[in-house]
């Protein structure tokens, strides 16, 4: 069989970006911060010549476009996964030197910065794994998010307890997710719809009861408790990437933990083999005596409670109060990261810490003050996704039942 | 272990799909369910499995009264079932799908696929089965995929195992072997219930003949009986299942296809350089396993294929490129494979079906609207000429048998000029009585003098229709053959080995 050329195709076209950014290279340097105060040892900040590292850049992209090219058509093998991670971070590193000409890049709190935005984002897109694994399409997942993040910063201000906040969230986003379930499952309505629905049916409530009941009151109902950042000791002083993962709040440990129970829970246990089993050929799973809707309805949920935990993040873990509309479309963009993620944990949270990154990107520019309109850079991250999930993962599919309701005969 | 089913009744509304059946297996013997489509057999045997709740009579294992409520209380208590759609999940492993349901696990929850590894390899080496518990199910043949089902049975341990309808996507090859298998299952003490409407897999394995018919049991018969007899029983009444036809008087080779391939959406190619020709007054026979490029053949001649290269000429006239309303004006007539999909539109009367492909010009049209008048005399003409069972022409096509679906289709498409005939499995899921009269109309339509191509998945049908047999496997046709070649050439042939 004749590999497809795609690939290639992809990097090729992609590469033009790493030209242009080459030709077009301000002379001047970038100044690159990767050091902390903690650190236990520090490294010097650096300055590059943006010329010159736009050169290189591209030299390993052309240098990457010609292996694939190599790999396809004189071998007639698939273009290895190295090879377009080797494209991909010299094309990045490309767009940052050349993005941070004349200023200095601190690598570390743009990272920060970057994982605080994926956090929800991964929540949510966790959310969406555990719901699409068992067959339910989970566009609620905004609405989880909006829900955690309210009910924890109401109760979280009336108790004062953060960790009661904490518990309202998932509870929070539990419930959307079991009114999902019952109408995906139980009244077999078309999940797309129900996902839109119930999103616009939690902006509309937590609107209306920011309005009328937190408004009244603010201080009183919304002004919760904010979890402190927890440093860990030797982890947290790791050079450049110790502050970044290990000096966060309880929220950002508990997904790190998440993460994990999810991805060996699907793939290593016998429930997780039973919801995959579900999510693919319900049929297939009720002849051996799996109960479809049983685990149908506890995934969804479970989902749910994972994206009202990540709600909490914004209001208990960021902002420290409630604001309408606060998660601003996380729940979609957790969604995109779930698919080009491809369905798996792991992958799904690396493509979350992508769109963060790519989102706090503007935020840091905003704040040196690029030249660089910022619209054009909040839409550049998704403008790469089309190209990336296109060209290089190819044709994706999900789990087979997934949108089909199982109807018992 | 002993299996009894007493006076099992099972009510889908108004209908009654089980009445009052009895049914008793013996360790160590294989015993037929034999009857047509929608006799009550698969229903039946769901009501065993626990997929369904009977609405009377009563399940005995070893004279003991047990109670199904699902799937997993029938493994638990012995009983395993190869299901006629593999109930399978594509994108697991081998060792993943035998497991499921009760999965050997360790320190608590994890799952222990080392110990599944190890159990598919010893239900596998016990029949000789070569399965690699590693392979991705939806990779293997569908041969192998049965024996992946049939190992899913045995390692929950199964004394009774039901076989429903297995060798519907097999080979004559893999019929052979799934039939040792059956043997070498009764010698090992299994009771076996083989569900099926082929007689001549019944002959050969029964040692206990059930025969249902629409729901009820209407005897038990002798394993040696002939297949008349057994067809006969079957069906109610005198059947004799040779097709009468005439030999063939050939004439001028009218309808030619020359090098022609076809590609997927996805890119693979479905057929690769298909040459053959067919002689007006002749029927050339497409035989094969079901999804080996008979689809795709199919939908090329009518223009419906998206990719295609090569050459199909009717009387001089090319097809490929033209779309299908030219090719149908060209006198195609085209019999789908699947009717209530493609033959019918469900929800339209009978009359509005008999019309569907002239309803824009006349006698059907008159000026913008339809010559009701006229609809009505041709619809009441056809129903009568094509025996259709109905209330009337405004029946919907929803509301008909499969048969009499069948028959509207064929109405409709030999009321036209016709200068070819495409019938894509035109008997599948037929009961005996329209599965003659369909043979009829194709024989008639041959010895009209019009070129012939038919579909045929099931040998004996294209033995018996067919003038010469062309066989085809993945994409490409291995060989034509006259319609007397042994059955053995035929099967080697629609495994890809040419004769």
């Amino acid at each position: 069989m004749k590999q497809s050329k795609r690939t290639t195709i992809s990097l090729l076209v992609l590469s033009l970006i790493g030209l242009w950014l080459f030709v077009s290279a301000p002379a001047g340097t970038t100044e690159i911060s990767i050091s902390t105060d903690s650190d236990i040892f520090k490294l010097p900040s650096f300055g590059l010549g943006v010329g010159f590292v736009s050169g290189i850049a591209f030299a390993a992209q052309v240098l990457a476009v010609i292996a694939s090219g190599y790999f396809v058509l004189g071998r007639n093998h698939k273009t290895p996964r190295w090879v377009v991670i080797l494209f991909a971070v010299a094309l990045v590193f490309e767009i940052l030197v050349g993005l941070f000409a004349g200023k200095t890049m601190t690598f570390t709190s743009l990272l920060q910065g970057s994982l605080a935005l994926a956090v929800p984002l991964i929540f949510g897109s966790l959310a969406g794994v555990l719901s699409e694994r068992v067959g339910v399409v989970n566009i609620a997942i905004e609405g989880q998010l909006l829900a955690g993040a309210f009910v924890s910063a109401l109760i979280a201000s009336l108790s004062d307890n953060m960790f009661a906040g904490l518990i309202g969230a998932v509870i929070a986003g539990a419930l959307v997710a079991w009114v999902l379930a019952v109408f995906a499952i139980k009244y077999v309505v078309d999940q797309i719809i129900v996902g839109v629905v119930l999103n616009v049916l939690v902006v509309g409530l937590t609107n209306f009861m920011f309005s009328t009941l937190m408004v009244s009151n603010l201080p009183f109902y919304n002004q919760p408790p904010r979890f402190d950042k927890i440093l860990i000791p030797l982890l947290g002083q790791i050079p450049v990437l110790g502050p970044v993962l290990f000096n966060q709040t309880l929220i950002v440990y508990l997904m790190y933990v998440a993460v994990a129970v999810v991805y060996v829970a699907l793939f290593k246990t016998r429930w997780g083999l039973r919801v995959r089993a579900v999510g693919e050929y319900p049929k297939a799973a009720d002849t051996v005596g799996i109960n479809v809707f049983r685990t149908r309805y506890v995934s969804v949920i479970l989902g749910g409670a994972l994206a009202g935990l990540g709600g909490s993040f914004f209001t208990l873990g960021q902002v420290g109060a409630f604001g309408k509309e606060m998660t601003n479309g996380a729940g979609y963009i957790a969604l995109a990261a779930l698919i080009f993620g491809r369905w798996n944990p792991l992958y799904a949270a690396f493509a979350a810490l992508l769109f963060g990154f790519a989102e706090n990107l503007q935020y840091g520019l905003a704040i040196i003050g690029s030249s660089v309109p910022s619209e054009f850079l909040l839409m550049l991250p998704y403008a790469l996704t089309v190209v990336a999930v296109a060209g290089l993962v190819g044709k994706v599919t999900g789990p087979a039942a997934s949108g089909k309701a199982y109807i018992k005969s | 272990m002993k299996l009894e089913l007493r006076g099992i009744t099972k009510r889908f509304g108004s209908m009654v799909a089980n009445d009052n059946v009895n049914l008793i297996a013996l360790p160590g013997e294989i015993h037929c369910l034999l009857g047509e489509n929608g006799a009550g057999k698969s229903t039946l045997m769901n009501v065993l499995y626990g997929l369904y709740q009977a609405d009377g009579g009563e399940i005995l294992l070893d004279d003991k009264v047990v109670k199904f409520s699902g799937p997993g209380d029938a493994m638990a208590a012995g009983i395993g079932m190869v299901h006629q759609h593999f109930m399978l999940i594509p994108v697991f492993t081998v060792a993943e799908n035998v497991i499921l349901g009760h999965e050997p696990t360790k320190f608590g929850s994890l799952l222990d696929l080392e110990a599944a590894r190890a159990k598919v390899r010893e239900v596998s080496a016990k029949f000789g089965f070569e399965i690699d518990p590693d392979a991705i199910v939806g990779d293997l043949p569908v041969g192998v995929q049965q024996r992946v089902e049939i190992i899913k049975a045995l390692i929950g341990d199964a004394k009774v195992l039901v076989f429903d309808e297995p060798t519907a996507v097999l080979t004559p090859q893999e019929t052979d072997e799934l039939m040792a298998i059956m043997k070498q299952l009764r010698a090992a003490g299994t009771a076996i219930v083989f569900i099926t409407h082929k007689l001549r897999e019944v002959q050969e394995v029964a040692d206990k003949i059930t025969v249902i018919r629409l729901g009820k049991v209407v005897g038990e018969a002798d394993p040696k009986s002939t297949a008349n007899e057994l067809a006969s029983m079957m069906v109610g009444r005198a059947v004799d299942l040779d097709v009468e036809k005439d030999p063939a008087k050939p004439g001028k080779p009218t309808f030619k296809v020359e090098g022609l391939s076809a590609w997927s959406h996805a890119g693979t190619k479905v057929l690769d350089d298909i040459n053959f020709e067919i002689h007006e007054g002749e029927i050339l026979v497409i035989a094969g396993v079901q999804g080996n490029g008979q689809t795709e053949l199919t939908e090329a001649i009518i223009g419906m294929h998206g990719k295609t290269a090569g050459s199909i000429q009717l009387d001089g006239r090319e097809l490929i490129g033209k779309n299908v309303k030219q090719v149908l004006d060209l006198g195609v007539g085209f019999v789908p494979e699947d009717r209530t999909e493609d033959g019918l539109v469900a929800e339209f009367s009978i009359a509005e079906n008999l019309m569907l492909d002239r309803s824009d010009r006349k006698p059907f049209a008159k000026g913008l609207n339809i010559n009701l008048d006229y609809l009505k005399k041709f619809a009441l003409e056809k129903l009568k000429q094509f025996d259709v069972r109905a209330q009337g022409i405004e029946s919907k096509a929803s509301q008909l048998s499969g048969g009499n679906q069948q028959k509207v289709v064929l109405a409709r498409e030999l009321s036209r000029e016709l200068r070819l005939l495409v019938a894509s499995q035109p008997t599948r899921g037929l009961d005996v009585g329209s599965i003659e009269f369909v043979h009829e109309q194709i024989v008639a339509t041959r010895d009209s003098g019009i070129p012939v191509l038919i579909v045929a998945t099931e040998l004996d049908e294209a033995t018996q229709l067919g003038d010469r047999i062309a066989v085809m496997y993945k994409g490409k046709i291995v060989g034509i053959v006259p319609s007397n070649t042994p059955r053995a050439t035929l099967g080697q042939m629609m495994a890809g080995i040419s004769a």
